[in-house]
């Protein structure tokens, strides 16, 4: 379906499409800028499905679960005791297990995508919505760090303890540079790129297929078949990336918490 | 159709060429979503899984201490029955011991009782044996008298007949038949 939207077929040579090609068109043109996009479209109903599975869920509440309730319990209990617990701790954890929850599915789901037929975009190929999750969870981690122990909070982040006097005008702008300005850019653009490349490596080989089929040699042809197993053994790759990406970014935010939390005791 | 993609596409291109600046309204759809997506799962979603969890955790809890009670329960039972048994063994001791003790008693107030009456009953027989013997001494004493006075009369004829010079003969006969026998025993 992505293939369609390719100028790839008419000519004797390859064009790979290319990051200019990520954009569809909008669904709902509105306005000077993009319209309502087919991300924006994924996004919305990301959050129904998710909200509407664990609703269904948890909403029984039997003490021997369904089949629904007990699958529902396994993806809850496991970014609330695998993420939350083992990495914040057991006195205060619960306190975030939401915040966790909710980035762990919704950038699950909205990766997924990316693996469905038909639908083959993931939300994140797009950078917005990765910068917003990226600065939900800096401004939370920072907040958490301020509230605990006021504004010596920064001297704690950036100052590490037990090191000599003389390296600290090295260290200090190191730990500045890495705790407050890369960590947010790396933690949005790691989503942002695995996901961007998942779908542009999908519409490389959609395309290659595409032009090789149209062919006149049918060696050629015969060749679409080779990149079409490499397209799925891709395909399987970028699957596992997906779920990888969304428990790395679940992780590390929650690494950023319990580094807030116990900014005195690093 | 395709065509129409394909200029759509090259606008967009046109537009956004570098990857890294955000379409603000995307990003507006996503902080949205995420709100919303955030607000229901603190308001329903963490609530009722945490209560589940909760309300389970106290039935298997609550379980555990129901069978924690009930063995605790068996066992004070059994250190009862194990006391109650010892007492018993106890008793049985204590009585066996005193049914000894008293066997043992009545034994020898039976001894004593035998020794005392075996020793009444040879009393007894040698009181009558001495009475025996004296009735048999006064007996002999007057029947012996009354014999040789027979023969003495026999003998020497009537003129002994006379009682008062007979019996002063049986008498010093007597005597000297006393004094012979007290001198043999001696």
């Amino acid at each position: 379906m992505i293939a369609l939207a390719l100028p790839a077929q008419d000519s004797g040579t390859f064009t790979p499409p290319g990051i200019d090609q990520m954009h569809l068109p909008a669904i709902l043109p509105w306005g000077a800028s993009d319209g309502f996009s087919k991300q924006m479209l994924l996004v919305i109903l990301s959050v129904v499905l998710i909200a509407s599975f664990f609703i269904a869920a948890a909403r029984k509440q039997q003490l021997v679960p369904g089949k629904l309730q007990f699958a529902g319990e396994m993806a809850y209990g496991f970014v609330r005791n695998s993420i939350a617990k083992d990495i914040i701790g057991g006195r205060d954890f619960m306190k975030y297990v939401p915040l966790l929850f909710t980035l762990f599915f919704f950038i699950l789901v909205n990766n997924i995508y990316g693996a469905i037929p038909v639908i083959q975009l993931p939300s994140f190929s797009h950078v917005g919505g990765a910068y917003v999750l990226a600065a939900v969870v800096y401004v939370t981690w920072i907040g958490i760090g301020i509230k605990k122990n006021g504004l010596k909070y920064f001297k704690l982040a950036t100052v590490p303890s037990g090191v000599p006097w003389f390296i600290l005008p090295i260290v200090v702008p190191i730990e500045i540079i890495s705790n407050f300005l890369v960590r947010p850019v790396t933690h949005s653009l790691r989503l942002f790129a695995t996901m961007m490349a998942g779908h542009l490596i999908v519409m490389i080989a959609g395309s290659g297929i595409e032009f090789l089929v149209m062919q006149e040699n049918v060696l050629l042809k015969g060749a679409s078949v080779l990149v079409l197993a490499g397209a799925i053994a891709m395909y399987m790759l970028e699957a596992l990336i997906m779920v990888l990406q969304a428990y790395v970014f679940t992780l590390l935010t929650a690494i950023y918490i319990e580094g807030a939390l116990h900014a005195d005791s690093h | 159709m395709n065509q129409q993609i394909i200029s759509a596409a090259a606008q967009g291109a046109a537009e956004s060429a570098n990857p890294l600046l955000p379409n603000p309204w995307e990003m507006g759809v996503v902080f949205a979503g995420f709100a919303v997506l955030l607000y229901i799962v603190v308001k329903f979603v963490v609530p009722m899984f945490e209560k589940t969890f909760a309300e389970r955790a106290e039935a298997i809890e609550g379980g555990i201490a129901k069978a924690e009670k009930a063995q605790a329960e068996a066992s004070a039972a059994l250190e009862e029955y194990k006391q109650q048994l010892h007492d018993a063994r106890a008793e049985a001791n204590r009585i066996r011991e005193e049914a000894r003790a008293e066997g043992a008693q009545i034994l020898a107030e039976l001894k004593t009782k035998a020794a005392a009456e075996s020793a009444r009953i040879t009393e007894q027989a040698h009181a009558q044996i001495e009475s025996e013997r004296q009735a048999a001494v006064v007996a002999l004493r007057s029947e012996v008298g009354t014999l040789a006075t027979t023969l003495a009369e026999r003998i020497v004829g009537e003129s002994l007949s006379d009682d008062e010079r007979a019996a002063r003969v049986v008498d010093r006969f007597l005597a000297d038949l006393e004094t012979q026998s007290a001198g043999a025993a001696k």
